[in-house]
């Protein structure tokens, strides 16, 4: 019998319950036998996006590859609030090398397994945007062209948290950081730099490329299984809200991460061979204050009509962009 | 097998030899002979059982021979002055984390000014990151201690940086014996890691080690490498009875008993200077040299050994520690310490300057009188630096030294004309 389309949404959420689900849709977490890869007791601050979307991602991979995973990690966050020996939040065979080389460090490792006839073991590399977008980018741009048969997921929180926030290369127009203070008549990061990672994989041609976000959790699951369905190198960037970097409370974490994705700030797409194939579609567009107002690191812009502007014209290009909201009629 | 081929080709034989799994390859002069006959190995299927994989930089060479040798494959890369440099990070990140990866460096100058010749400026840049560093006096002993390199490695779970000397060796046509695979196989068992990445047995590899234990974790390698010094010459013993040649270990000595004048060198030079020593020796000078076969670990002991009756030393070495002087000559000393035996500093062959037989005659002679310098540049051309030195003090735009005294050397004047 077919199922008919779930249509329950959670007051005030998008989020669907799980339990409303047809098991075989239901989210890994959702699971008894998940493989909870990265373990509690790990030193993640309170409402981390990133301890999130990491637990998620690669639970995900773990049961797409029937548990046979091996990831390689830059330094980061990620890093140093899961694994100060002797202890370690990670129950698969995880290796930290470098900053900036965790995707030269995932071929490698897929290199020997390939060599040694072990394909089916499978091979993620995974940092933070820093690690990604700025210190570890040539080792990534290499794993790309060469279609290495790694997956590299960004957890992007728009800084170096790890460091002190300080500004990245994904960091937003407007923000405050350490480096960008909100001080003199602009204040913030500036507008009109950084660079848009996502597409760049694009551009690389490689198989499949998707962003997501800790606010729709099964969508960020779907995306890494699709992505484990398909060999070469492939790349996921998760936008993942840092309550500390960011002066948000915790609890607002999914929250942010929702309004990123409602006011076109942050688009969701799919990618392959250097084509758009899926865009997550706006169910309520929210204005850019919406997701700002949460956030200390945009207080200031929230006072500055230019801006603000400005935002909500990086929300609005998205939109058109990447086709975020159905034109009437469609 | 004989065969008269080149050294980087001789090399890549003894790569493939030792069944390589992969091999990480990113161009630079002079090492790139050695990647581009072993990447054409893999293609023709000669080499089996290898990934070949061209890298987009050396740091990304290191770190892929990292992954890979993490995840059990028994890896090699090779790279040379600025491409060393370029992935310092990751060197002293290989030996930290106990990787058996075993890499050529063909010895280049570091710039600037940028030089592609030979010197040793780059190996020495590296003395200290943790890995074992083995130098080669002919293309036969690079290709032998290749083969030695990985049991080494293997053994003490650490990775081993072979250094030979660019175009001098790694370009020269020699005559060297390859050996049969046979016999590889027999001195070289298959790769069998400490640790490795497994999803059948989980572990966390290369977290953060805090003050707690970063000195007991340091000194463990310190510890390692001094066993090394016991473990590399048994190695050269067992590598002489399956292949029949001296090859490795930790000094070489020639003719240097009774001598009153030792030269310490490493690497190629070492030719040049016996063929000075046989000449002085005919006119009956007791002189002798002694070649560095493992700089990383120094063997300290054993040089002092050797050097403990003769009367004065003299380092020749191929690299400079600026504002200090010689680098070589600074680890001798601690071999002589204590004993009154003055050791010379002569720096010489920098960015590929020849070393002549006449030079090293005039040199070697002097120093059997004691008239030496405490540091001296072989051959160096000291009015032409006097006058440098003067237009700076002259005037502040003085320009580029290094275009000021091409100048000088006419170099640039005659290319005009020509």
């Amino acid at each position: 019998m077919p199922h008919q389309q779930v249509k329950f949404y959670q007051t005030g959420t998008l989020t669907v319950g799980n339990r409303l689900l047809d098991e075989a849709q239901r989210t890994v977490q959702a699971t008894m036998d998940r493989s909870n890869s990265l373990d509690s007791g790990h030193r993640a601050c309170q409402g981390c996006g990133e301890a999130l979307g990491a637990r998620y991602a690669i639970d995900a991979a773990m049961r797409a590859t029937d548990n046979q995973l091996i990831a390689a990690n830059a330094t980061g966050c990620l890093e140093v609030f899961t694994t100060p020996y002797p202890e370690s939040a990670w129950r698969i065979p995880w290796m930290h090398s470098l900053f900036g080389n965790a995707p030269s460090v995932a071929t490698g490792i897929a290199a020997a397994m390939r060599v040694k006839g072990r394909e089916h073991v499978r091979v993620i590399a995974q940092g933070g945007d820093g690690g990604t977008t700025d210190i570890g980018f040539g080792a990534l741009s290499g794993m790309f062209e060469r279609n290495d048969d790694v997956l590299y997921i960004c957890y992007d929180n728009q800084a170096y948290m790890n460091t002190g926030v300080q500004r990245s290369s994904a960091t937003p127009g407007s923000a405050r950081t350490a480096t960008t203070m909100p001080v003199g008549p602009e204040p913030g990061a500036d507008f009109d730099k950084g660079k848009n990672v996502p597409l760049i994989a694009m551009a690389h041609g490689i198989p499949y490329v998707a962003t997501a976000s800790v606010d729709r959790l099964h969508d960020l699951e779907a995306k890494v299984e699709k992505a484990m369905s398909i060999r070469g190198a492939r790349y996921i960037q998760v936008f993942v809200p840092c309550p500390l970097g960011w002066g948000s409370k915790p609890a607002d974490t999914v929250k942010i991460a929702r309004l990123a994705v409602e006011s076109g700030l942050y688009p969701l797409f799919e990618a392959e061979h250097g084509e758009i194939t899926a865009s997550t579609k706006i169910r309520r567009k929210v204005p850019v204050s919406d997701y700002l107002k949460l956030q200390r690191r945009f207080a200031h812009t929230l006072k500055n009509e230019s801006q603000l502007a400005q935002l909500q014209a990086v929300a609005d290009r998205n939109i058109r962009r990447f086709g975020l909201i159905d034109e009437q009629g469609d | 097998m004989l065969k008269q081929i080149e050294g980087s080709h001789g090399i890549a034989e003894a790569v493939a030899l030792c069944r390589p799994e992969v091999i990480c390859a990113y161009p630079i002069t002079p090492q790139t002979h050695i990647v581009e006959d072993l990447g054409a190995m893999v293609k023709s299927g000669s080499l089996e059982q290898c990934e070949f994989i061209n890298v987009e930089s050396e740091f990304a060479a290191l770190s892929v021979a990292i992954g890979s040798s993490a995840a059990g494959a028994r890896s090699y890369t090779a790279t040379a002055s600025q491409g060393l440099l370029y992935m310092a990070e990751a060197v002293y990140n290989a030996s930290g984390l106990g990787l058996p990866i075993v890499m050529t460096v063909g010895n280049r100058a570091i710039g600037a000014p940028i030089n592609i010749w030979n010197d040793q400026s780059d190996s020495m840049s590296m003395r200290d990151a943790g890995w074992i560093q083995l130098f080669a006096e002919t293309n036969q002993e690079a290709l032998d201690l290749h083969i030695q390199a990985f049991r080494i490695a293997e053994t003490l779970s650490m990775p081993v940086m072979v250094c030979v000397d660019g175009f001098i060796l790694t370009h020269a046509f020699e005559r060297m014996d390859i050996p049969e695979q046979s016999q590889v196989d027999q001195f070289l068992p298959p790769f069998e890691p400490r640790q490795v990445l497994d999803p059948a047995e989980p572990i966390s590899l290369g977290a953060m080690v805090g003050p707690e234990a970063f000195t007991e974790v340091r000194y463990l390698a310190h510890h390692k490498q001094m066993q090394a010094l016991e473990l590399i010459p048994e190695i050269a013993e067992e590598f002489k009875t399956i292949f029949g040649r001296d090859s490795g270990g930790l000094i070489s000595n020639y003719r240097t008993e009774d001598a009153e004048t030792i030269i310490v060198t490493l690497g190629s030079v070492i030719g040049t200077i016996s063929d000075v020593i046989d000449t002085l020796r005919d006119a009956g000078h007791k002189i002798g040299a002694i070649s560095l076969r493992c700089y990383r670990p120094f063997p300290k002991e054993l040089l002092r050994q050797a050097l403990l009756d003769c009367q004065r030393v003299v380092v020749f070495e191929k690299c400079l520690a600026v504002g200090m002087g010689g680098i070589v000559a600074n680890n001798v000393r601690m071999s002589t310490r204590g004993l009154s035996t003055p050791v010379y500093t002569v720096i010489g062959g920098l960015g590929g300057r020849p070393i002549t037989r006449r030079s090293l005659t005039e040199l070697f002679e002097g120093a059997m009188q004691d008239d030496l310098e405490e540091t001296t540049f072989l051959d160096i051309k000291c009015d032409i630096v006097e006058r440098e030195l003067a237009r700076e003090l002259d005037h502040t735009r003085s320009g580029s030294a290094a275009e000021n005294i091409l100048r000088e050397v006419g170099v640039v004047d005659a290319a005009k004309t020509a």
